[in-house]
C-alpha cells in the first residue's frame, strides 16, 4: 500500500503533501522534513530506493522518489509494492500531470491546488495507472523507457 | 434573504481565494508565519458567514495551509458544512479537507455519517466518487460499522467507476470494522472476476493486501489466483498476484511445486523488469519454503542466480540495488551458489551508491569460508581506507568485526590475524565504534589461550604509542582500545617481554587525560604489572630493581590520586597505599612479591553465568568422570577443578579466588609452555549434538606459526596483517601434508565429542584446520528454553483483528449491519422512541425518494424471516463481541440510514404499534440481526451532537433505549409527542412534536396555538398576533405521523416553565369533518435549556478556578446501574457531555443557550450517587439538580 505520496521542490518545500494515515501536522512536516533532507543528500544517478525506517512505520517501509527538475516526487510504500512499479507510477503520475496543465512546473502544484485533478491527482493517477492494461501502453512497466524526464518542467527558483 | 445573498457576494470579491493566499505567501518569504496567522484569522472571519462558497473558498485555503502543517482542526465544523453543500465543486473541497485533517480523534466526525451516505446514494457518481475517496482516508470503527453496508451494495455499482473505488474503501472498512470481512467477501471474491479490468485488480490489490496480514486464510483462494495468474496480462495484477503467492507459499509448500513452472516461464518470457523481478523473488520465496536440495530445484536456483546477475551487472542503479536485495535472500538457504557470484559483489562494494555498497556489505556477511575470509577482509580494509564520510566507514567497521566474529569466530583460523586487523582499525580516525573494537579484543584474549602471547606483545606496543591514539582521537571513540590494551597487558603480564617498559608507560602522566572509566582500568592494571615485575625480581634476587619499581610506583601514582573521578581516586589512593606498605617491607628485605601477586592469582575464564546456569545436565554425564585420560601434564593442569569453575560463576567474573596458591601458579607457568597446544578448557555439555566442537587435533598436531614478532612490535603504525595472508598459505599448505596423519587422529577425538564448536563446514572448509583453537562457551541457552517467537505478534496490529476464517460458510448471524431504527433492539420500551437530535440541518428535503432502498429492505426482510429462529439461539446465548472490536465510541446521532425524514416518519410509526404493522414488523425482525453491536449500540445511541468521543468509551453494559421525547397529549384522533432542543443562538429553544395520526380520519389544517408567558413566547410568524395559532404545515392522513417544529423565545431560563396550548384541526373521513381541538400542557424543563457542548479538560479546570461559580449538590441513593450507563443518562437527559472520567467519579460540562456554564463532578458510591455541581446562577443549577435527581431516582 503506499502510506504517503510526498511533492517537495528542491528547498524542501512541501508543494503536494497526501497522507493516507493519519499524522498530526507537526509530524508530517517532520516527515517531509527528515525525507527531504535523506533525498537532498542523494546524487542523480544513483538508486532510487531508500529504507525510510523510522520515518513512516519502520522497517517495512520504502521510500522510492524521483527528481524532475526543481520537485522530487516521493512515495512512502511498503513491502507489497513493487519497488520499480512505483517509479513507474511515478513517472506516469508526471505524466498525468503534464496532460493536465500543460507543460506542468512547480507553480502549477501551488496554484491549482483546488484544481479538480490536483487534490485527487494522485489517486487518479494510481488508479489510472493500476487499470491499464499494458498492452496499451507498454512502456510503462519497462523500466528501460523511464529516464525520460518530462519535457519542459520548467525551472523555478 | 436576497439581500444577504447580495451582501454576501460583495463581501467575497474583497476575500482571498486560494491563488491570492499562495501569492501572498510568496510575497511575505520574510514574515510567512505573521502573513499566514493573519490569513487564519481572516478565514475565521468568512468561516462565520452564511454564504456557503464563502465558506468552500476559505476552508480550502485551509487545505493549503494543512498542508504547509497548520493545525486546523478547530476548523472541523465548517468543514463539515462545506461537504454537505450541494454543489459539486465545494463538497469536493469539504472532501479533501477532511480527508486531509480528519482523523479518529476528531469528534466531529460522527456528525458526518448522515451526510456520507446521502452522498454514496447520490444519482451523481461523482458525489459518490468523492464521498468514496474522502471516506476512505478518515473512516472510523462507527463511519465503518454504519456504512459498511451502503458500501457493499456500491460494490455492485453500474458504473466501474464506483465499483472500483467502493472495492478498495472495503479494505479500510475491513480494518476499522473487522466483523464486516465475512459477509462482504463472498462479493468481494466476485469481483475478482469483474468484467472491468480497473474493478479486477482494485479486488486483487485489496484481497492481497488482506492475505499479506493473514495468509493462512486466504490459502483455499489459490487456486483461483492460479487462474488469475496464468490468464491475466496486466502486470499490476501479475505482480501482486505473485507477491500474494510469495506469502502463500511457506504456508503450503504443494503450491510451491505448482508453481515453480509458470513463473519460470514468466521469468523468460516477460520483458518487464518489474515483473522479472517479483518473479524471482516468488521463486526464491518457493525455493525456500521446499525443503532444499531437492536436484530438480537447483536449475531454479541456477535462473534466478543468473537473472539477478543480469541486474546487478546492469548500469542502472535501481536493478543493482534490487539484484542485490533478492540475492541476499538466496544467500540464506543456498549460499553456495551465490558465492560463486562473489567477484561480481565485491565489485559493488565500489559502487559510487552507498545503498548498493551497503547491500553488498549485507552479502559479504554469508559469503565468507574459512578460505576466503582473510582475502574479503583484505579487500574491507582497503575500503576502509579509502572510504570518505565516517558513516560508511563505520559501517564496513563493524561489517567487519560481524563478519570476523560471526558464529563463534568460526571462519577465523589465524587469530593473530585477527588481532592485527583490530590493531589496524584502531587507526582509524573519527570513528564511533572504538568500543566494539576494545569487545573483540578483550574476548579474543580471554578466550583464545594461545594468543594471548602474541596479544599482549601487541597490546604492549598499543600502549606504548597510546599518545598516537588518545592524542589523535580524544574526542571519539578510539581511545576505548586502550581500556582492553591496558587490561590485557595487566591481566595476562605474564606474557610481557619487556614489563618495565610498558609500566612506565602505562605511568606515563599523559594517561590522566582518559577518560575516568579507562583510567580506572589503567590503575588496577598497573598492580597487576607491578605484582608481577615484582615476583620476577625477587625470584632473580634483584632487590634493588624490586625496590625501583616500588619507588616508580610511589612516584607516580599520586597523579591519579588526584584524579576528579571518584573511582580512579579511590583505586589510587588503595593502591598508593598498598604500595607504601610493600616498600617498607622491603626495606626490611621481607619477600613480598607472593603475597602481593596472591592479590591476582587465578584465571579468568569466559563463562556467560546465566547460559551455563541454564544448561540442565545431561542424562548419564557424570560431570565427575573423565571423558579423556589425560594424554599430557598440561592436559591436566588445564582441566583444572571443577569446584573452582562452579565458584567462578557464582561470583562475578572478576573475583578472584584467595585460595589458590602458589602451587596454583606454578602450574600455571609451567601449563603456560604449553599454550600454543592449547587444549579447549571446557567441554561444554551442548545440548544440540551437531554443535560439537570441530577439529580438535591432537596437541602435538597443532601447527605452530613463528612469526618474526619484531615487525609488528616496532612499527605498531604499518599494515601488519597482510603477511598473515602469506603465512597462512605456508601453514595451510603444511597442512595439506601432516593432514593424511592428523586424519586418523581426529577420527578418534571425533568419537569422543571433543570438537570445537561451529556449525557445519563446508567441505573445503574442513581441510583448513585453525592455527589457534578457540575456547568458547558461547552464550547458549539450554534446549528447554523456548524460542519466544510468539511474542512476536504485537497486540495492537490493526491486521490481527482481521485474521479471520473465511472459508467457513457464512452464518446467518453474520450481516453487515442494516439501516434500522435503534429503539427496535429492545422491546422492554416499545412506547419509547429515540428521535435524532440534530435533525435539523439535513431536514430540508422531504422527497420521497427512499423506494429503491424499500426494495432492499423487503428482500432482506425474506431473508431473515428465514432466519428468524437461529437467530433467537445466537440472540439468547449472546457472545461478547471479539476483543479485536475496537472499543466502541457513542455514536452520537448516527445509525440512521438515511438523513431524509422518512426516519421521522418511520420512528414515529414505531410508537403507535397498532398501525403501520407493516414497518414495524421489519423492526423487530431487524433486531435479531444486531445483537452483535446491540450492546455498543444500544449505550450512547441517542446522545446528542458534539458529545465528547470519551462519553462511551467503556461501557459494561447494555442500557434500555432512550428517547428525548415524551408525551404531551393523545385523544382518539391524534398523539402527540414532543422534544425540546435549545439552540446557542438566540436564547431560543425548539420544540419538535411528532404528530401521529390515530384515526381512520385525514386531519388537517392542524393549527397549535400556545398562551405565551411574560418568560417564554412563541415565534409566530411575521404579521400575526399573539393570539394567532400557527399552523402545521402538513396534512396526515390515516396511521400517518410528523413532525413539526416550533420556535419559542425564552427571556429567564433559570426556572422551568409550562405552556398550555391547544392543537386544533379538522378531522375529515367519509362521513364528513368534525373540529377537534386537543389540549397540552409544555413543560420546559431547565434541562431542555442546555445544550450539550464538548468541554475539553484544560478549558474545564480553567472555569472552575475562575472561582465566580455558586456550588450545589445532590445524593441519590439505591442506583443500580453501572456508572457508565448512568453517565450516558445523565448526558442524554440533561445533555452533558463527559469532560473526564477516572474510574466511577466523572466530570461534566454543558452550557445553557443563554452562555451559563454548567460544570458536574459526578461520584458513585456503592449504591449511591452523588453530583456536585458548579453554575454561574445558582438557581438554574438547583433546578437542573433536581431534575437530575428525578432522572436518577428511576435508574
Amino acid at each position: 500500500m503506499i502510506q504517503a505520496i510526498l511533492v517537495f521542490n528542491n528547498h524542501g518545500k512541501p508543494r503536494l503533501v497526501r497522507f493516507y494515515q493519519h499524522f498530526p501536522e507537526e509530524i508530517q512536516q517532520q516527515i517531509v522534513r527528515e525525507t527531504f533532507h535523506l533525498v537532498l543528500k542523494r546524487d542523480d544517478n544513483i538508486c532510487n530506493f531508500l529504507e525510510g525506517g523510522s520515518l513512516i512505520g519502520g522497517s517495512d517501509y520504502k521510500l522510492i522518489y524521483r527528481h524532475y527538475a526543481t520537485l522530487y516526487f516521493v512515495f512512502c510504500v511498503d513491502s507489497s509494492e513493487s519497488e520499480l512499479g512505483i517509479l513507474d507510477l511515478i513517472q506516469v503520475f508526471v505524466e498525468t500531470l503534464d496532460k493536465c496543465f500543460e507543460n506542468v512546473c512547480e507553480l502549477d502544484l501551488i496554484f491549482h491546488m483546488d484544481k479538480g485533478g490536483l487534490s485527487a491527482a494522485p489517486a487518479r493517477a494510481v488508479s489510472a495507472v493500476k487499470n491499464i492494461n499494458l498492452p496499451e501502453i507498454p512502456r510503462n512497466i519497462n523500466i528501460g523507457d523511464l529516464n525520460i524526464k518530462v519535457p519542459n518542467l520548467s525551472q523555478f527558483v | 434573504m436576497a439581500l444577504k445573498m447580495v451582501k454576501g457576494s460583495i463581501d467575497r470579491m474583497f476575500d482571498k481565494n486560494l491563488q491570492d493566499l499562495v501569492r501572498g505567501i510568496r510575497n511575505h518569504k520574510e514574515d510567512e508565519a505573521k502573513y499566514i496567522s493573519q490569513c487564519i484569522d481572516e478565514i475565521k472571519q468568512e468561516l462565520k458567514q452564511d454564504n456557503i462558497a464563502v465558506k468552500a473558498n476559505a476552508v480550502c485555503k485551509l487545505t493549503y495551509l494543512q498542508m504547509l502543517g497548520y493545525d486546523i482542526s478547530w476548523a472541523a465544523f465548517n468543514i463539515i458544512e462545506v461537504m454537505s453543500a450541494s454543489k459539486f465543486t465545494f463538497k469536493r473541497i469539504g472532501y479533501l479537507a477532511a480527508s486531509q485533517s480528519f482523523h479518529e480523534g476528531t469528534d466531529v466526525i460522527m456528525l458526518t455519517t448522515n451526510q456520507i451516505r446521502k452522498d454514496l446514494s447520490s444519482p451523481s457518481q461523482y458525489d459518490t466518487g468523492v464521498a468514496l475517496t474522502g471516506l476512505s482516508c478518515f473512516v472510523t470503527p462507527d463511519l465503518a460499522r454504519d456504512l459498511a453496508n451502503d458500501i457493499m451494495t456500491l460494490m455492485s455499482h453500474t458504473k466501474p467507476y464506483i465499483r472500483k473505488k467502493a472495492v478498495l474503501i472495503m479494505y479500510k472498512v475491513f480494518l476499522k470494522y473487522p466483523e464486516s470481512l465475512r459477509p462482504a467477501f463472498p462479493r468481494l471474491k466476485e469481483k475478482l472476476e469483474d468484467p472491468d479490468p480497473g474493478v479486477q485488480s482494485a479486488a486483487v490489490n485489496v484481497i492481497c493486501e488482506l492475505a499479506r496480514r493473514n495468509p493462512k486464510n486466504y490459502l483455499s483462494l489459490a487456486p483461483l489466483f492460479f487462474k488469475l495468474m496464468t490468464s491475466s496480462t496486466n502486470n499490476w495484477v501479475l505482480i501482486k498476484i505473485i507477491k500474494l503467492f510469495g506469502a502463500l507459499t511457506p504456508l503450503e509448500p504443494r503450491l510451491g511445486k505448482k508453481l515453480i513452472e509458470p513463473l519460470t516461464n514468466l521469468i523468460h518470457s516477460t520483458s518487464a523488469m518489474s515483473l522479472l523481478y517479483e518473479c524471482v523473488n516468488t521463486v526464491i520465496a518457493v525455493l525456500i519454503s521446499l525443503s532444499s536440495g531437492m536436484p530438480n530445484h537447483s536449475a531454479s536456483i541456477q535462473l534466478c542466480v543468473q537473472k539477478l546477475r543480469i541486474l546487478i551487472e546492469d548500469s542502472d542503479q535501481n536493478l543493482k540495488y534490487l539484484g542485490l536485495l533478492a540475492m541476499s535472500k538466496i544467500l540464506k538457504t543456498h549460499p553456495k551458489s551465490v558465492q560463486s557470484h562473489k567477484d561480481l559483489i565485491l565489485q559493488c562494494l565500489d559502487d559510487k551508491d552507498e545503498s548498493i555498497r551497503l547491500r553488498a556489505l549485507d552479502l559479504l556477511y554469508g559469503m565468507v569460508s574459512k578460505k576466503n575470509l582473510m582475502e574479503i577482509v583484505k579487500k574491507l580494509m582497503t575500503h576502509v581506507d579509502k572510504a570518505e564520510g565516517t558513516t560508511y566507514r563505520d559501517e564496513l567497521l563493524t561489517k567487519i568485526i560481524d563478519i570476523c566474529s560471526q558464529s563463534n569466530y568460526q571462519h577465523i583460523t589465524n587469530f593473530e590475524w585477527y588481532i592485527s586487523i583490530l590493531v589496524e582499525l584502531t587507526r582509524l580516525e573519527g570513528t564511533r565504534h572504538g568500543h566494539l573494537i576494545a569487545a573483540q579484543m578483550l574476548d579474543v584474549a580471554i578466550r583464545v589461550k594461545a594468543i594471548r602471547k602474541f596479544a599482549v606483545s601487541q597490546m604492549s606496543t598499543l600502549l606504548d604509542n597510546a599518545h598516537l591514539v588518545a592524542s589523535s582521537t580524544q574526542r571519539n571513540g578510539i581511545c576505548e582500545v586502550l581500556y582492553a590494551a591496558t587490561w590485557i597487558c595487566g591481566e595476562f603480564s605474564e606474557h610481557l617481554q619487556e614489563p618495565q617498559h610498558t609500566l612506565e608507560a602505562m605511568l606515563r602522566p599523559k594517561v590522566t587525560t582518559l577518560p575516568g572509566h579507562i583510567q580506572a582500568v589503567y590503575v588496577q592494571n598497573v598492580v597487576k604489572l607491578y605484582a608481577s615485575i615484582l615476583q620476577q625480581k625477587e625470584q632473580a634476587a634483584e632487590t634493588e630493581a624490586a625496590q625501583a619499581v616500588t619507588q616508580l610506583m610511589i612516584d607516580r601514582l599520586p597523579q591519579f590520586v588526584q584524579s576528579a573521578d571518584l573511582e580512579v581516586q579511590e583505586r589510587a589512593s588503595c593502591i598508593l597505599q598498598l604500595v607504601k606498605h610493600v616498600q617498607k617491607l622491603q626495606a626490611k628485605a621481607v619477600p613480598v612479591a607472593e603475597e602481593v601477586s596472591a592479590l591476582f592469582a587465578g584465571e579468568l575464564n569466559p563463562v556467560a553465568p546465566k547460559a551455563q546456569k541454564k544448561v540442565p545436565v545431561p542424562e548419564g554425564l557424570d560431570l565427575d568422570a573423565w571423558i579423556n585420560e589425560p594424554l599430557s601434564d598440561s592436559e591436566s593442569e588445564d582441566e583444572k577443578p571443577k569446584a573452582m569453575f562452579h565458584e567462578e560463576e557464582q561470583r562475578q567474573a572478576k573475583h578472584r579466588l584467595p585460595e589458590v596458591d602458589e602451587e596454583e601458579l606454578a602450574r600455571r607457568r609451567e601449563a603456560r609452555k604449553q599454550e600454543q597446544a592449547n587444549n579447549p578448557f571446557y567441554i561444554k555439555s551442548s545440548p544440540s549434538p551437531q554443535k560439537r566442537y570441530q577439529d580438535s587435533p591432537g596437541v602435538e598436531h597443532i601447527p605452530v606459526v613463528q612469526i618474526d614478532l619484531s615487525v609488528p612490535l616496532k612499527v605498531p603504525g604499518l599494515p601488519l596483517s597482510d603477511q598473515y595472508v602469506r603465512l597462512e598459505e605456508e601453514r595451510r599448505h603444511r597442512q595439506r601434508l601432516e593432514k593424511d596423519k592428523r586424519r586418523k587422529k581426529r577420527r578418534d577425538k571425533e568419537k569422543k565429542g571433543k570438537r570445537r564448536h561451529g556449525s557445519l563446514p563446508t567441505e573445503s572448509d574442513e581441510d583448513i584446520a585453525p592455527a589457534q583453537q578457540v575456547d568458547i562457551v558461547t552464550e547458549e541457552m539450554p534446549e528447554n528454553a523456548l524460542p519466544s517467537d510468539e511474542d512476536d505478534k504485537d497486540p495492537n496490529d490493526p491486521y490481527r483483528a482481521l485474521d479471520i476464517d473465511l472459508d467457513k460458510p457464512l452464518a446467518d448471524s453474520e450481516k453487515l449491519p442494516v439501516q434500522k431504527h435503534r429503539n427496535a433492539e429492545n422491546s422492554k420500551s416499545p412506547e419509547k422512541e429515540d428521535v435524532p437530535v440534530v435533525e435539523k440541518k439535513s431536514k430540508k428535503p422531504k422527497k420521497k425518494e427512499k423506494k429503491h432502498k424499500e426494495k432492499e429492505r423487503e428482500k432482506e426482510k425474506k431473508k431473515e424471516k428465514e432466519r428468524k429462529g437461529e437467530d433467537l439461539d445466537f440472540w439468547l446465548s449472546t457472545t461478547p463481541p471479539p476483543a479485536a472490536v475496537p472499543a466502541p465510541k457513542d455514536e452520537v446521532v448516527e445509525p440512521r440510514r438515511e438523513a431524509q425524514d422518512e426516519e421521522d416518519e418511520d420512528q414515529d410509526q414505531e410508537k403507535k404499534p397498532s398501525k403501520h404493522k407493516k414497518k414495524h414488523k421489519k423492526e423487530k425482525e431487524e433486531r435479531p440481526k444486531d445483537k452483535k453491536r446491540s450492546r455498543k449500540k444500544l449505550l450512547g445511541s441517542e446522545e446528542a451532537p458534539g458529545e465528547p468521543v470519551q462519553n462511551g468509551a467503556l461501557e459494561e453494559g447494555p442500557l434500555p433505549p432512550m428517547s428525548s421525547y415524551s408525551l404531551l397529549a393523545e385523544n382518539s384522533y391524534i398523539k402527540m409527542t414532543y422534544g425540546i432542543q435549545g439552540s446557542l443562538q438566540d436564547s431560543q429553544v425548539t420544540v419538535s412534536i411528532i404528530l401521529e395520526n390515530l384515526s381512520g380520519s385525514v386531519l388537517k389544517s392542524m393549527e397549535l396555538s400556545v398562551l405565551d408567558s411574560l418568560n417564554t413566547r412563541m415565534a409566530r410568524p411575521e404579521g400575526s398576533s399573539v393570539h394567532d395559532g400557527v399552523p402545521v404545515p402538513f396534512q396526515l392522513p390515516p396511521g400517518v405521523s410528523n413532525e413539526a417544529q416550533f420556535v419559542f423565545t425564552v427571556q429567564s431560563i433559570v426556572m422551568a416553565q409550562k405552556l398550555k396550548g391547544t392543537l386544533s384541526f379538522i378531522a375529515k373521513d367519509d362521513e364528513g369533518a368534525t373540529h377537534e381541538k386537543l389540549d397540552f400542557k409544555l413543560h420546559f424543563s431547565c434541562s431542555s435549556y442546555l445544550t450539550t457542548t464538548p468541554c475539553y479538560s484544560d478549558a474545564f479546570a480553567k472555569l472552575l478556578e475562575s472561582g465566580d461559580l455558586s456550588m450545589s449538590s445532590i445524593r441519590v441513593d439505591g442506583i443500580s446501574m453501572s456508572f457508565q450507563n448512568l453517565l450516558t443518562k445523565i448526558c442524554f437527559h440533561h445533555h452533558f457531555s463527559v469532560v473526564e472520567r477516572v474510574d466511577s467519579c466523572a466530570s461534566m460540562y454543558s452550557r445553557s443557550i443563554q452562555g451559563h456554564h454548567i460544570c458536574l463532578l459526578v461520584k458513585k458510591g456503592e449504591n449511591s450517587v452523588s453530583v456536585d455541581g458548579k453554575c454561574s446562577d445558582a438557581t438554574l443549577l438547583s433546578n437542573v439538580l433536581e431534575e437530575m435527581k428525578a432522572t436518577l431516582a428511576t435508574c
